[in-house]
C-alpha cells in the first residue's frame, strides 16, 4: 500500500454576490497588498464558514476549509455530505478544473474524472465520432480509443445507432454512450460524481458492476461522490464526511454512513420538553419520537426493520373523548396516509394523568427516504376541537436495506412498499 | 509512507502556478484531442447546409464584389495597377484568416465555460484548435485566389509574382501568432469583466480600415492626419507589414515593406504571444470561479 493522493490543507474561498465594480476595487486592493506591499491577501482572513442557512456575514465564504487526508492505492473512498458541503468543489480541485486557494494536492498516476458523462458531445457528430472526441477530452489517445472502440460500443448498447448523429439519440442513450467511454478510460485514479443517479435499473447495475471491477479487480483508486447511501456502501471501503466545507469524519464506510445518517436524524426525529411548549387546555405534549424498534433515537432506521413511534403526554384534567391523529408526509410534503392513536376515537375516556402511546410501524412498510409527521391532539366536547396541531413535528430518514452487489440500488417508486400476501397456484 | 514514494508524484496541484509554466509536453500529449477538435470544427461548421464548404468561397467572393463597387467604383481608390478582384481578394483572404482566428480565440473562456467546468485538458488546446481549423478555410479561400489569378493570367493582365512569395508560410505563421496572442489575451481579460469583449468587437472592425486592404499602402504616402504622418504610423500596425509583404510577393503591388518592418511585426508577435500565454495561464487556473 502506498499513498496515491495527498490532500494537504486544501481550502477554497469563494466570493459571494455579483461581480461588480466592487470586485474591481477588491482586486486592486488585493493586488496592492500582495504584489506591491508584499503582505498576505487581505481577503483570506475574513471568509466565513459555509453555512447556507445563515445570512452571509462576509462577502467571502470558505467552500472548503483545511481539508487534509490521504488516499491509499486501491482505496475506494466515498465522499458524503449534504448539498453544498463542498464535495463537488473538492473533486473539481482534484480534477484541475479550478485551483485551490491554499494548500496542495499531490497525486500519482493519471486522474480521470467523471464529473458529468458525455461532456463535449457534439450533437451533429455521430456516436462513433463522439466516442473519439469524448475519449480524447477525457485524456485518451487515438490509438487507445481505437483499441477499445468495439468494447465501448458494446457496453453502451447503442451499436445500432453508432453512425447516427447524437442529436437523434434519446437522453438515456447519450448517457449510456458517455458512461461507456468514461468506463473504459482506465485511469489510475478515478473521480466520480453522482453519475449513477442517471439511467434505468439495468444500466445502474451495469455501471456499478463496472466500477466494482475497476476498483476490485484492477486495484485502482476511486473517489466517489453520491447521495445514494446504498451505492456508496456497496462500492466503497472507506468514507469521509464533509460538512460546511470541513472534513468532519473519516473511517470505515459502514460506520461513516451510519454516522452521517444519524447526524441527519439526531436533531429531527426526537423531541422532548421539560417545559412543555405544546400545551393547550390541560393538554401538554412531553415527548415524541420515532426510532428503530427497541433501539436508540440515534440509531439508523433501516426500511427492513420495525420502527416505533413514541408519544408521551400529560392531561391535567379528564378528557372524554380524546385522541391523537398523525399524518405521514413524504419528502415532497404530500400526505401519504394518516393514522390515529390508541383507542377508538369517540369512546376513549381519559383520566387526568401522564400517558404514553407506542405505535409500531412494520418493517418493509415505508420505503427508504425522508418523512415527516404532523401531530394533532383532538378532543370532542360540544364540537371537535384540536388541542394541538403541529406540522412537521418530527422528521426522520429511513435507510435502504443492504443490497448485494449487482442488486437494484435505485428507489422503487412509491412511499410505501407493503408486503401483501400473494397466493400462487399452478392451475395447469 | 515510505521515503521513496514522496518523490514520484505525477500531479501536484498548487494554488498558484509559476509565472511562466507552460506545459508544452502536456499539450503534446493531448495532440490527438487537438486534431479531433479541428476535425469536429470542420465537420460541424456547415452540417445541414446545402452549399456546405462552398460558403467559404461565397463569403470572400461577395465581399470582394462589394469592395469593387464601394471602394473601387464609388470612392475610386486605385489599386496599384493591379486588377481589382485580385487586389481585394488578396487582402480579404489574409484579413479574414486573421479576424476569424482572433474572433474565435478571444471567446475561449466564455464560450467553453461549460466544457471547461466539467473536465480538465490543457486550455491552450482550444485557441490552438481554432487557429488550425481556420487554416482549412483559409486554404480554400487561397484556392479561390489562385483560380482568379490564373484567370487574369490567361487574360494577360496578371502581375508577376516574385521571390518574396516564398515568405508566405512565415507570413501565415505571423498572422496566426498575432491572432492567437491577441485572442488569448482578450479571452483572459474578459472572464471577469466583460467590458473588453464589447470594446473588442468594434475595435476589430475599425482595425480592418487601419490595415491596407481596401486601399494600397502607397496611397497613404504623404498623407497626414492631426499632424501625424499616416504612412509611418500605419507601419506600426503589426498586421500591415504582413499583408504588404504578401501583396508584394504575390502581385508585385507597391514596394517591398522592408525586412526591418517584418522583423518588427515578428517581434511584436513574440512579445504578444508571451504576454498572452502568461496571462492565459494565470487565468485558466481559476476562471471557473469568475466566468
Amino acid at each position: 500500500m502506498s499513498t496515491v493522493i495527498e490532500f494537504n490543507d486544501i481550502s477554497k474561498l469563494y466570493r459571494l454576490g455579483l461581480v461588480s465594480t466592487r470586485t474591481l476595487s477588491h482586486d486592486l486592493n488585493r493586488w496592492w497588498a500582495t504584489n506591491v506591499m508584499g503582505k498576505e491577501d487581505p481577503y483570506l482572513t475574513i471568509g466565513s464558514v459555509n453555512d447556507r442557512s445563515k445570512a452571509a456575514e462576509s462577502e467571502y465564504v470558505w467552500a472548503l476549509r483545511n481539508i487534509d487526508f490521504k488516499v491509499e492505492q486501491g482505496d475506494v473512498v466515498g465522499i458524503i455530505g449534504k448539498n453544498g458541503a463542498g464535495k463537488s468543489t473538492l473533486l473539481k480541485i482534484l480534477s484541475k478544473i479550478t485551483a485551490p486557494t491554499t494548500g496542495t494536492i499531490k497525486a500519482k498516476g493519471r486522474i480521470g474524472s467523471l464529473l458529468e458523462v458525455g461532456t463535449g458531445f457534439h450533437p451533429e457528430m455521430t456516436g462513433r465520432e463522439n466516442i473519439y472526441l469524448n475519449g480524447a477530452i477525457l485524456g485518451m489517445t487515438k490509438p487507445e480509443i481505437a483499441k477499445k472502440i468495439d468494447e465501448i460500443v458494446e457496453f453502451s448498447g447503442c451499436a445500432m445507432y453508432i453512425d447516427t448523429p447524437v442529436k437523434r439519440y434519446s437522453s438515456g442513450m447519450r448517457v449510456r454512450l458517455g458512461f461507456a467511454v468514461a468506463a473504459h478510460l482506465d485511469p489510475e485514479i478515478l473521480v466520480v460524481d453522482e453519475v449513477l443517479a442517471v439511467g434505468d435499473a439495468e444500466f445502474q447495475k451495469k455501471a456499478i458492476g463496472k466500477m466494482q471491477d475497476v476498483s476490485k479487480g484492477e486495484g485502482r483508486t476511486v473517489l466517489f461522490v453520491s447521495h445514494n447511501m446504498t451505492s456508496v456502501k456497496a462500492l466503497c471501503k472507506r468514507g469521509v464526511i464533509l460538512k460546511d466545507g470541513m472534513l468532519v469524519d473519516d473511517g470505515e464506510i459502514d460506520t461513516i454512513v451510519s454516522h452521517y445518517l444519524r447526524g441527519d436524524n439526531a436533531a429531527a426525529n426526537y423531541k422532548t420538553w421539560d417545559q412543555p411548549e405544546i400545551s393547550n387546555k390541560g393538554f401538554e405534549l412531553l415527548e415524541i419520537g420515532i426510532r428503530k424498534k427497541g433501539g436508540d433515537y440515534q440509531d439508523v432506521i433501516r426500511m427492513d426493520q420495525e420502527m416505533e413511534l413514541v408519544i408521551r403526554y400529560r392531561l391535567k384534567e379528564a378528557k372524554d373523548p380524546f385522541w391523537i391523529t398523525l399524518h405521514m408526509k413524504n419528502e415532497q410534503g404530500n400526505k401519504i396516509f394518516s393514522f390515529t392513536g390508541a383507542g377508538r376515537c369517540y369512546d376513549r375516556h381519559h383520566e387526568a394523568g401522564e400517558y404514553q402511546q407506542v405505535c409500531t410501524i412494520p418493517a418493509n412498510f415505508l420505503n427508504w427516504g425522508n418523512y415527516a409527521i404532523d401531530f394533532m391532539a383532538i378532543q370532542k366536547s360540544n364540537n371537535i376541537e384540536a388541542l394541538a396541531n403541529e406540522g412537521d413535528i418530527i422528521s426522520f430518514t429511513v435507510a435502504n436495506k443492504q443490497v448485494a452487489i449487482g442488486g437494484f440500488m435505485g428507489k422503487e417508486p412509491g412511499d410505501v412498499t407493503p408486503r401483501f400476501d400473494f397466493v400462487e397456484e399452478k392451475l395447469k | 509512507m515510505s521515503q521513496n514514494n514522496q518523490e514520484n508524484w505525477t500531479t501536484v496541484i498548487k494554488p498558484r502556478n509559476k509565472l511562466f509554466e507552460v506545459n508544452l509536453k502536456e499539450i503534446w500529449d493531448y495532440r490527438d484531442l487537438l486534431m479531433l477538435f479541428v476535425k469536429r470544427d470542420i465537420i460541424t461548421s456547415y452540417k445541414q447546409t446545402i452549399l456546405g464548404p462552398l460558403w467559404w468561397i461565397i463569403q470572400p467572393a461577395m465581399t470582394v464584389i462589394m469592395y469593387m463597387v464601394v471602394f473601387g467604383g464609388i470612392a475610386g481608390i486605385p489599386t496599384d495597377g493591379i486588377p481589382q478582384p485580385l487586389f481585394y481578394l488578396s487582402g480579404v483572404c489574409m484579413w479574414q484568416y486573421f479576424s476569424t482566428c482572433l474572433g474565435s480565440t478571444s471567446g475561449t473562456f466564455t464560450g467553453n465555460a461549460g466544457l471547461f467546468g466539467k473536465v480538465y485538458f490543457p486550455r491552450l488546446i482550444m485557441p490552438l484548435e481554432k487557429v488550425i481549423s481556420s487554416l482549412v478555410r483559409f486554404g480554400i479561400q487561397l484556392f479561390l485566389f489562385v483560380i482568379v489569378y490564373v484567370y487574369f493570367a490567361t487574360q494577360g493582365v496578371a502581375p508577376t509574382p516574385n521571390w518574396y512569395l516564398l515568405l508566405f508560410p512565415l507570413l501565415v505563421v505571423m498572422l496566426a501568432g498575432l491572432a492567437l496572442g491577441f485572442g488569448i489575451l482578450i479571452s483572459s481579460m474578459t472572464t471577469k469583466y466583460r467590458d473588453l469583449s464589447i470594446l473588442f468587437s468594434f475595435i476589430l472592425h475599425l482595425w480592418m480600415y487601419a490595415t491596407p486592404i481596401v486601399y494600397p499602402l502607397s496611397q497613404v504616402k504623404g498623407k497626414t492626419a492631426a499632424g501625424f504622418d499616416l504612412y509611418t504610423l500605419m507601419h506600426y500596425n503589426p498586421v500591415t507589414p504582413v499583408l504588404e509583404a504578401f501583396k508584394y510577393g504575390a502581385l508585385g503591388a507597391g514596394e517591398f515593406i522592408g525586412w526591418g518592418w517584418l522583423a518588427y511585426s515578428f517581434g511584436f508577435m513574440l512579445v504578444l504571444l508571451a504576454l498572452g500565454i502568461l496571462i492565459f495561464n494565470k487565468v485558466q487556473r481559476s476562471f471557473m470561479d469568475t466566468v
